[in-house]
């Protein structure tokens, strides 16, 4: 593993190995190695680029290294009262330069944007193992292409982040969780429409197998409460909504942002239309999946045995996407992480990707883009 | 008059018939524009100091007709200018003498609307606020609002990454457009994002929002539709000056709020927008806030209670809370106003876009004002205070020799301000061809090359509103040259663009 201390060693790094035909697989915690193909590669540790350079809360905007551990960060801004509107989550030890790179969002992403809404900036090294920046350190800025939005969710292929600024915003004063029990999935995707749909700012609405329904209002303690009143009336059509506890409605919270503790040792992250999120599970049920249901309905986690890639036609079919997230080595070795792209665009990736690194340097076959790298040279 | 184009291909010119023959076959009837009268209405768009009168117009109905005009001047090497509604403040739109100016302005249908998705399917050509229109009934709205929003395009503002006072809170264009369909330059129709959030692969949609009509033409947008807020409220704060104003905006994000809309004028904004729609600004403050706060109204009656709190304890002079909707109108019907405001008090003015950490706007205002003497031209200021992003409004007189050269020199400086307390050239208006030879300013060669080698992965020939966004013209094949390391170049086998 290479350690690079600054950008100039990282610099060093990427023009050698693009030089020399070798691989580079980027890391910054390393916690989410386990998506994608088994490989072997040099993996360049982003974790000692790390630390602080500059948080003015009154501006919200935060720079930082991408080594910086992701809960050192959350705690940093929470002390300030502010906290990532999208929600990032990850393993103990997982970065913020990894949580950008793979775009992780949480169950506010509904509302509040993903990753690549709050990249206002970074400098990186490119695979020509070039330093450049983009954007900039503002929260408001059309200056140039938006390139931090080709970076968040990029996975390490197209540059190196050497450092990245973020918006931050406003923690919620306080935050409720209302939950309806024992819907049918149907109407528990109706409930969500409505509320997500109304005025009471529902901020999150996720849905659970055990027919738990968890609608979020947050906010100022007054308009907390006001939106707690008026959303029995508004859903009064569906069920009774009850007030749950945190420590009640924190592990669903989580079931439901990244799938954990549902049953099955493969795990797939869907995105689709969040209507079509009730007849994916419908068409999945007779196989024994297990699912939770984000984003209301935009987002559905499944855990199955099933070692082939039904969950992704089913989720095509209804014209949404499925990420193989985790699965067992022999799986993911032929079973490509992300979704198929659609026609046209896979080759206008590939060149974009090329416009950062001509030789492929970050093309690691983690993502089995080779047969893509051939599709275009033909 | 200091932005040089680039010259036109005189080959190109030459073969002006053919062109537009061949733009005829493609778009039948009335959609070519080719006679000196018919195109002269073309000749500019928001940036009204330039102008050029272009060599054809091309009004498409279909997406078909979009490609095959694209396709056909891909393979002649006719150069393509896109245009909106041309309402682009930066000169996006701004034709060239040898290419065709593709207005989209026909595309004005709303293919669908989903509520329970929350999302609308629109023609690009749609306006900003027909959007809002066509889903308010339902209680709906589409939040990004540009003030020409009963102009401007939702495709313009897809290339532009168009703002509006309310994005502080709501976000940019780019944070409420889930999905286009794009035409790029070769013909090739692909459609990025959709219905569904977070699609797979490297955000491309993300890099098309905002690339000022460079990468592609928008064919269909798939915008997010918001729940209207329940109420909104405005509070009017008058302080005796920036200073003091902006510590207030300061406390009042730093205790957590973010208002829907946060205002600044200086004075001779104030006095200027008073003196057009008489809606009762304080005359005797050295800058006036407006705050709008919006949600259900139990927040509304929070928020108006803890600003007030904060602007006394920043020693606001007036305040004044709205009760009633009309009242809420009449405190941004000065703000809305500022801008043909200024146009009476001053025959010219020139509209400046910069964004500053906020906690340089003391300084900046001050070096603002010695640059108003140096140059000789007055300048009133408003200001997305939330955001740090400025609008200085240069007064000058057309009519006078060098007095539009003078304003914009001094609007240059005002950026290279703004660059240097670490802002940034254009929050909301775009680079265009008004930023383009201040890039430098921001980016260094190794920045500008990379975006511009983004620009060769969706048009290689360089066809797509050339001159604009970009201070030097890079060959495409140029900006693929690799160093090469230790003697050999790996990989020869790869493709290499």
């Amino acid at each position: 593993m290479l350690l690079p201390r600054d950008a100039q060693d990282l610099s060093e790094i990427v023009a050698g190995a693009a030089a020399n035909g070798e691989k580079l697989e980027l890391a910054g915690g390393g916690t989410r190695g386990g998506v994608g193909a088994p490989r072997e590669c040099e993996v360049v540790s982003l974790r000692q680029l790390a630390g602080v350079v500059d948080y003015d809360p009154a501006e919200l905007v935060l720079t930082v290294r991408p080594g910086t551990r992701l809960d050192e960060i959350e705690a940093l801004v929470a002390a300030e009262g502010q906290f990532l509107a999208f929600e990032p989550w990850g393993e103990p030890g997982a970065t913020i330069g990894g949580s950008i790179a793979a775009g992780i969002a949480g169950s506010r992403r509904v509302t509040a944007g993903s990753a690549r809404d709050h990249l206002l900036g970074f400098a990186a090294v490119s695979g020509r193992g070039e330093a450049f920046v983009a954007g900039a350190k503002v929260v408001k800025n059309v200056t140039g292409y938006d390139l931090p939005k080709l970076m968040a969710g990029s996975w390490g292929r197209i540059g190196a982040m050497t450092e990245l600024t973020l918006k931050v915003l406003p923690q919620p004063r306080r935050t409720v969780t209302l939950a309806a029990r024992g819907l049918p999935l149907g109407a528990a995707y109706a409930m969500m429409a409505s509320a997500l749909g109304s005025n009471a700012e529902v901020s999150a609405a996720a849905a659970l197998p055990t027919g738990e329904v968890l609608l979020r209002v947050a906010g100022f303690g007054p308009s907390v409460e006001a939106r707690c009143a008026a959303l029995p009336l508004i859903l009064s059509g569906h069920c009774q909504l009850e007030r749950m506890t945190e420590d009640e409605a924190a592990p669903l919270w989580r079931m439901a942002r990244c799938g954990e503790g549902l049953r099955g040792e493969v795990r797939w992250d869907v995105h689709l239309q969040p209507r079509h999120a009730v007849t994916l599970i419908e068409r999945l049920h007779e196989t024994g999946v297990d699912w939770s249901v984000d984003w209301g309905g935009g987002r559905v986690w499944i855990g199955t045995e099933a070692r082939d890639a039904r969950v992704r036609d089913a989720a095509a079919k209804l014209g949404g996407e499925a990420r193989l997230w985790s699965a067992p080595a022999a799986m993911r070795a032929t079973v490509p992480a992300m979704h198929p792209r659609r026609p046209g665009i896979g080759l206008l990736e590939q060149r974009v990707r090329r416009a950062f690194d001509p030789v492929g340097v970050f093309v690691t076959g983690r993502f089995m883009e080779d047969a893509d790298a051939d599709q275009l040279s033909a | 008059m200091s932005i040089a184009m680039p010259k036109p291909d005189a080959g190109t010119l030459a073969k002006r018939d053919a062109i537009i023959a061949a733009l005829r076959r493609i778009v039948p009837g009335e959609g070519v524009i080719a006679d000196p009268d018919g195109l002269r209405p073309w000749e500019s768009d928001g940036l009204t100091a330039y102008r050029q009168v272009p060599m054809v117009v091309v009004l498409p109905e279909t997406v078909e007709q979009v490609r095959d005009v694209l396709r056909w001047c891909a393979s002649e090497k006719v150069k393509v200018v896109p245009r909106g509604s041309g309402t682009s403040l930066s000169g996006g739109a701004l034709p060239l003498a040898d290419a065709v100016l593709l207005g989209m302005g026909k595309f004005k249908r709303i293919l669908e609307i989903d509520y329970d998705d929350r999302f609308a399917v629109v023609q690009p050509g749609v306006t900003n606020l027909a959007i809002t229109q066509a889903v308010e009934a339902r209680g709906f709205y589409y939040a990004p609002d540009p003030s020409s929003q009963i102009a401007c395009s939702i495709g313009g503002n897809v290339a532009e990454n168009s703002g509006g006072v309310h994005c502080l809170k709501y976000g940019l264009t780019t944070n409420n457009v889930l999905g286009v369909e794009l035409v790029l330059m070769n013909g090739d129709v692909v459609r990025l994002g959709g219905p569904h959030l977070d699609p797979e692969g490297l955000d491309l949609l993300g890099v098309v929002v905002g690339s000022e009509g460079l990468l592609g033409v928008v064919t269909e947008v798939t915008v997010r539709i918001l729940p209207k807020p329940e109420t909104a409220r405005a509070v009017l704060l008058g302080f005796a000056d920036a200073e003091s104003a902006g510590a207030c905006v300061a406390q009042v994000i730093a205790e957590g709020i973010i208002p829907a809309g946060m205002e600044m004028m200086d004075r001779p904004a104030i006095h200027a927008a008073e003196a057009f729609v008489n809606v009762g600004y304080p005359l005797d403050v050295g800058a006036l806030l407006i705050v709008e706060v919006d949600g259900p109204a139990a927040e509304c009656d929070h928020l108006i209670e803890e600003i007030a709190r904060i602007a006394g304890e920043n020693g606001a002079l007036t305040l004044r809370v709205s009760t009633s909707e009309a009242e809420r109108v009449a405190f941004w019907a000065g703000r809305k106003a500022a801008f043909p405001a200024v146009g009476r008090i001053s025959p010219d003015y020139y509209c400046m876009d910069g964004t500053i950490p906020r906690r340089r706007l003391p300084e900046v205002l001050n070096r603002m004002e010695q640059l108003s003497q140096h140059y000789g031209l007055g300048v009133a200021n408003v200001f997305h205070a939330g955001d740090g992003n400025l609008h200085p409004l240069i007064l000058y007189d057309a009519n006078v020799p060098g007095e539009l050269s003078r304003a914009e020199e001094f609007g240059n400086d005002i950026l290279r301000l703004c660059v240097e307390v670490g802002g940034v050239l254009t929050g909301e208006h775009g680079v265009g061809i008004e930023k383009r030879d201040l890039m430098p300013e921001m980016f260094d060669e190794a920045d500008l090359k990379q975006q511009q080698r983004v620009k060769c992965a969706f048009d290689p020939d360089l066809l797509l509103n050339p001159g604009k966004v970009f201070p030097t013209l890079h060959r495409c094949a140029e900006l693929g040259r690799l160093h090469v390391h230790h003697g050999a170049v790996p990989h020869p086998e790869l493709p290499r663009f």
